[in-house]
């Protein structure tokens, strides 16, 4: 069983809700810190770019790069089984300041001095993509489409 | 979370990069072994330190320390000779030794301060206390601090301080065709000076992404090619233009999903058939020329129709 002793976390995933039409919705956003993704990824901090750790307020599972680009915001979770400079790459253009390897996945050498330089943290967790995600989401981080289309549809606070 | 601690931090990159020499108190006062605690005391009121070496001839033979000094007072021994008195066993550092060699030997000794030698000679050039690298370490984070501030703040201010009616900056990076270990860097480096430049986050975010999947095209179907940016105040204008086989079918390849990348690319994580649309998607104006067999040139702009 997944601790939730995250106090955001936890207030997140009690709220969510059935919408009309069966969508789902959270309340409100929540925000993950590096070190509360890392607890319940089990993730290993591979590099953490620029003190402070920054948070993220979604997440982004894709091992297409492409995709990333075009779906990802910023202040969002990068899940990814894909370790090439590409990725770093990709998560400058698009804003992305934290980068997850799932299955195990570590990046090396020059990889992690390129994430460095950016600013960029890198972590690697065990878990799959499912599982990581669905940890993840369980804990009340929202996926980047969802908050898309809360954004067009005008709904939540702003 | 398990934390790698192999050093990553700034402060520890910095103590590894610096040298003793760059830290240590340079022209170090030393006492000779022949004189009294006494003189000791004085020198180190007059001069406000807490330890020195002691020497001979220039060769260091020891050292003393205020604690040192105190044990001497308490049992009133002001009047006897320094070489009595004196710690022998003295750890000393090297001048050219990394800054970490420092703080390590701090910890493990306990040390309040190490003379420090020319690796050479073997004459005493310094002496270093933590206050010494603390100082030190402050110093060089704020140098690094100033230049990157200075460097943002001179580039930012470029369109207001170049006297003119309108103005325009031209940056020109070259793709190599198929060469996948560089590719994207172009734009990562694109997207860094519009930050210098003090373009608005999400205008040089669509503009870096949308010559991100330019730059890719480029790299996966064609021997190469050229992004030419024109950046004026708040319009970045992109050309991308390539001598490749020219894209066939444009309507085709404007839908998104629909790619012709072989499976390589596919394995990389490109070819998706998300490149052209997003492109479209990021920009407010594109314009596409191609001719199969010649090449193609791609136009987009993210800023306000001119």
């Amino acid at each position: 069983m997944l601790e939730m002793r995250l106090a955001g976390a936890k207030d997140g995933a009690g709220r969510l809700m059935e919408q009309e039409g069966g969508a789902r919705k959270v309340s409100h956003t929540v925000e993950m810190s590096v070190e509360e993704i890392g607890k319940v990824l089990d993730a290993e901090l591979v590099t953490g770019g620029r003190n402070p750790l920054p948070s993220v307020r979604m997440g982004c599972g894709c091992d297409l790069m492409s995709d990333v680009l075009s779906f990802a915001k910023p202040n969002t979770l990068l899940l990814t089984g894909l370790v090439t400079p590409q990725v770093i790459y990709a998560a400058e253009v698009a804003d992305i300041k934290v980068v997850c390897f799932v299955r195990g996945k570590r990046p090396r050498g020059e990889m992690v001095k390129l994430a460095e330089s950016k600013g960029i943290v890198l972590l690697t967790t065990p878990y799959g993509m499912f599982e990581s995600c669905g940890r993840l989401y369980q804990c009340g981080l929202r996926g980047c489409f969802e908050m898309g289309e809360e954004r067009k549809l005008g709904a939540g606070s702003a | 979370m398990a934390r790698d601690d192999r050093g990553f931090t700034k402060i520890q990159e910095l103590a590894y990069e610096l040298r003793v020499a760059d830290a240590m108190t340079a022209a170090v006062e030393t006492i000779g072994p022949e004189n009294t605690v006494g003189d000791l005391a004085q020198r180190l009121r007059e001069m406000k330190i807490s330890g020195m070496p002691v020497c001979d001839k220039e060769k260091l033979v020891g050292m003393m320390s205020i604690e040192d000094l105190i044990n001497c007072l308490m049992e009133g021994e002001l009047g006897r000779k320094i070489r009595h008195k004196m710690t022998r066993d003295v750890v000393t550092l090297y001048a050219d030794e990394p800054l970490t060699r420092a703080v390590e030997r701090f910890e493990k000794t306990g040390f309040g301060r190490f003379p420090v030698l020319e690796r050479k000679s073997g004459k005493v050039v310094g002496i270093i206390t933590k206050g010494d690298i603390v100082r030190c370490l402050l110093r060089k984070l704020e140098i690094d601090y100033r230049e990157e501030e200075a460097r943002r703040h001179r580039v930012s201010h470029l369109f207001d301080d170049l006297e003119a009616d309108s103005s325009r900056l031209v940056l020109r990076y070259r793709v190599e065709g198929g060469d996948f270990t560089t590719a994207g860097q172009r734009s990562s480096r694109l997207k860094r000076n519009l930050t210098r430049l003090g373009f608005h986050p999400e205008m040089r975010r669509r503009a870096a992404i949308a010559a991100y999947e330019a730059e890719m095209n480029m790299v996966i179907f064609t021997p190469g090619g050229e992004l030419e940016v024109c950046v004026e105040p708040g319009r970045i204008t992109v050309e991308a233009v390539d001598r490749g086989p020219g894209i066939a079918d444009v309507e085709l390849a404007m839908k998104p999903g629909y790619s012709s990348a072989p499976d390589w690319v596919r394995e990389l994580g490109f070819g998706a058939g998300m490149g052209l649309p997003n492109i479209k998607s990021c920009s407010d104006e594109m314009t596409l020329e191609t001719r199969p067999g010649e090449g193609t040139r791609l136009r987009f702009v993210v800023g306000p129709r001119s």
